[in-house]
């Protein structure tokens, strides 16, 4: 049966919490891949999705989250060949997103981070948006396409004839 | 990980065998640091063959041993960066100052 979110029609959905623990990260990003596989992505792609994920819950739970506990939420929706995955916190929120976003700004400098967490989930993905309040958290919202499998069958044709 | 000294060039080679992100990084930076000081070398190369997941936390972990290296006076390098590990290198930029090397 097919749902509706925001008016968008879609044919699957999944929800996931869990505690602010960073041994969490690894169990966070494959099961978004489990869900994702049902769209038939390529190794690649879904190698972009686990990066990505990782990079958003690794925020929540060290920056938003800090050295609190707190919750981190998944919401997962396949539609007919995309997925859009949203990870939120109710952490401290993010003052300046722009900013944030900026390839290499980190305000953690000392832990070793390396500003790279936003750039790569935008290019990793086909979209990515930032919703955050200063004491209230953060909402990430990312979508990517996955190709169905008869078009990359096509360019893989493509790819051979041109090759040859 | 898994580490491997070759006294003649004075190579430290650290083979990374987990995956990377936020979690496992500070178990492979203890490591490294500690396998560094303790044979102190002139070069370190971080060898990614066997890593199956990356993500930023990888480009601060090498950030970080390229500046312990240089603080022990050795050169920092890395090997084997293949699929989604070598486009987050690429975006990072620090392959501007880190070298890729060749293992054999
Ligand atoms: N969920 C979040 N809650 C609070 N602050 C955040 C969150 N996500 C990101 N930030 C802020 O945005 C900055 C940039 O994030 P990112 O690009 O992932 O780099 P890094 O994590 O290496 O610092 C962080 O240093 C932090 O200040
Ligand atoms: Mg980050």
């Amino acid at each position: 049966m097919r749902q509706r979110k925001e008016g968008n029609m879609y044919n699957n959905e999944m929800k996931l919490e869990f505690i602010s623990k960073s041994s969490n990260e690894a169990f966070a990003r494959i099961a978004v891949a489990a869900f994702a596989s049902q769209l038939d992505p390529t190794i690649e792609e879904l190698a972009d999705i686990k990066t990505a994920v990782s990079e958003a819950v690794t925020n929540s739970i060290i920056h938003g989250y800090d050295k609190k506990q707190g919750v981190v939420k998944i919401s997962s929706w396949l539609k007919e060949n995309e997925i859009i995955i949203e990870i939120s916190d109710k952490g401290k929120g993010i003052e300046n997103v722009e900013m944030a976003k900026e390839p290499l700004y980190t305000t953690k400098p000392n832990l070793e981070r390396s500003g790279m967490g936003f750039t790569i989930m935008e290019s990793f993905m086909d979209k990515m948006e930032v919703e955050s309040v200063v004491g209230l958290g953060t909402k990430v919202t990312m979508s990517k396409v996955i190709k169905p499998k008869e078009d990359k069958d096509e360019d893989e044709f493509k790819m051979l004839m041109t090759n040859s | 990980m898994e580490s491997k000294f070759y006294e003649k060039d004075k190579l430290l080679v650290l083979k990374v065998t987990s995956e990377i992100d936020d979690h496992s990084v500070q178990e492979i930076r203890r490591k490294a640091d500690y396998e560094m000081e303790r044979y102190m070398p002139k070069k370190v190369v971080f060898d990614f063959d066997s890593v199956t997941f990356m993500d930023s936390a990888g480009i601060g972990l090498v950030i970080g041993r390229y500046k312990f290296a240089n603080m022990i006076g050795a050169k920092l390098g890395v090997s084997n960066l293949t699929g989604s590990v070598r486009r987050i290198f690429d975006m990072s930029g620090i392959l501007k100052l880190i070298p890729t090397v060749e293992l054999n």
